[in-house]
């Protein structure tokens, strides 16, 4: 006998979008700062964006908790490698880490859509783009969240990404410099507020580079 | 809330697990003002369609510096009262001289709901979790999936629908006690006509740096002398 359940789900979606862009010597990572629920807005102000390492930060969009729960486990787990390694991670170790650690949820998935960026061993921007079960590609640029669809082809077109299939393989890390890049990534924003219901309120910026982490702010639509 | 594409299979070896709620409270309100946070609940306690109890006191105190309060099921607000008292306590027995603030309470709570929400054994409540400690004020909010965060104002249930929308365009820093309390209960009467779950009876909290203070209970003036209600069949004779 089935009995009448009031059809709980463990998930939501609390929206948002994220963007990351690789330059020679930096990386720009931004989000927008609106969290939502259904057709509400839960809140205008709430961070996406978590510095993991010194040259290492991480957006994420999805299911609050469960990115807040990611973010944490993986703050501990750097905390960890800084006490057993004396040093910091470095931003390819990092996105491993972030890979396996989705993956081992692979049958109870964190709902998270991540993008980290940060400084290579060599001082170069990486970008490495995530799907919720830990699906990884290192990339110069990328945007997960409900604002992709809008940004993505809006990035390839002015990044213009070189073909992965090319022999050898091409870099993707733009050439634009750090301000160009900033004002690239304010446009995208701007133009998927437009559209996107679940984008808008304000655009957190973080930026690395050389001379250590860098925040900004933008005022967004807030309709 | 969220739509649903899970349906907890029950059978005997799960039936222990939360798959409805019973007696259930609906909107907190809470908001920051100049001393402090100021937080509002009706003493409902709704068993389905029947308003069954009606002197449930759905905000409490939680240490030195804290305020609880809690809409969704009763029993599962009093399973988290007893886990804050062990909580506190813990907190106490230490003794040195430091104790619980609210972001701390806040975060405890989270992840409380969230371990639940992993196992598939929600905690079914959304919480309001306000305090003040050494002047500073913080106002947060979490749902029985871990969804949390803080603001200048938080609502939940109805709350968020009708309440918030109020605060987003009357609410602004530094309110005087006063305008923090008219506010409030300008809310608080819009939920009393439209949430049919709600009751008029009602405890206003305040929470400051020198401590917790619940208001007795007390009922909103209601008006409902509208010349709409007058005679309401007279456009239609016969009807009733």
């Amino acid at each position: 006998m089935t009995k009448e359940h009031a059809n709980w789900s463990p998930y939501d979606n609390n929206g948002g979008t994220c963007v990351a862009i690789a330059g020679a010597d930096y990386c720009v990572v931004a989000a927008d700062t609106r969290m939502s629920s259904g057709y509400n807005i839960l809140t205008r102000d709430y961070s996406k964006i978590t510095q993991l390492a010194d040259k290492c930060a991480m957006a994420s969009s999805g299911f609050q908790a469960d990115v807040r729960a990611l973010q944490k486990h993986l703050e501990a787990r750097h905390l960890i490698y800084q006490h057993q390694h004396n040093k910091q991670m470095s931003t390819p170790a990092m996105a491993q880490l972030l890979s396996n650690t989705l993956y081992y949820k692979r049958f109870f998935p964190y709902y998270a859509f991540n993008v980290l960026g940060g400084l290579d061993g060599e001082g170069k921007g990486c970008v490495f783009t995530y799907d919720a079960v830990g699906s990884y590609e290192r990339v110069g640029y990328s945007s997960q969240g409900s604002g992709s669809t809008l940004i993505m082809p809006f990035l390839d077109n002015q990044l213009k990404s070189p073909s992965p299939l090319l022999l050898p393989a091409k870099d993707a890390v733009t050439p634009l410099s750090e301000s160009e890049a900033l004002d690239l990534v304010k446009t995208c924003f701007a133009s998927a507020t437009e559209r996107d219901i679940y984008t808008g309120d304000k655009l957190e910026i973080v930026v690395l580079n050389a001379k250590g982490t860098r925040r900004e702010y933008m005022e967004l639509r807030k309709d | 809330m969220e739509n649903s594409s899970y349906s907890l299979l029950s059978s005997e070896a799960d039936s222990q697990r939360t798959l409805y709620p019973y007696v259930t409270g609906t909107s907190v309100i809470g908001i920051k003002y100049k001393d402090g946070i100021l937080m509002v609940a009706d003493m409902g306690g709704s068993y389905g369609s029947t308003l069954r109890y009606k002197s449930v006191e759905r905000m409490k105190p939680v240490g030195k510096h804290s305020l609880i309060g809690a809409s969704g099921e009763i029993s599962d607000f009093q399973e988290i009262l007893r886990y804050l008292d062990e909580l506190t306590l813990n907190d106490s027995m230490w003794d040195d001289g430091n104790s619980l603030g609210p972001k701390e309470v806040h975060n405890y709570l989270t992840r409380v709901m969230y371990n639940r929400r992993n196992k598939f054994n929600p905690l079914w409540n959304s919480l309001v979790l306000g305090g003040v400690k050494n002047g500073q004020k913080y106002l947060g909010t979490v749902n029985m999936i871990g969804v949390h965060y803080e603001d200048n104002h938080v609502a939940t249930g109805f709350g968020n629908h009708l309440a918030r929308p109020i605060l987003r365009d009357e609410w602004h820093e530094n309110l005087s006690f006063e305008d923090g309390v008219k506010l409030l209960e300008k809310c608080m009467r819009v939920l009393l006509y439209r949430d049919r779950s709600a009751v008029n009876k009602l405890q206003i909290a305040k929470i400051t740096d020198e401590g917790v203070t619940i208001s007795q209970p007390y009922s909103l003036k209601t008006f409902w002398n509208f010349s709409a209600f007058q005679n309401p069949t007279v456009g239609a004779e016969g009807s009733w």
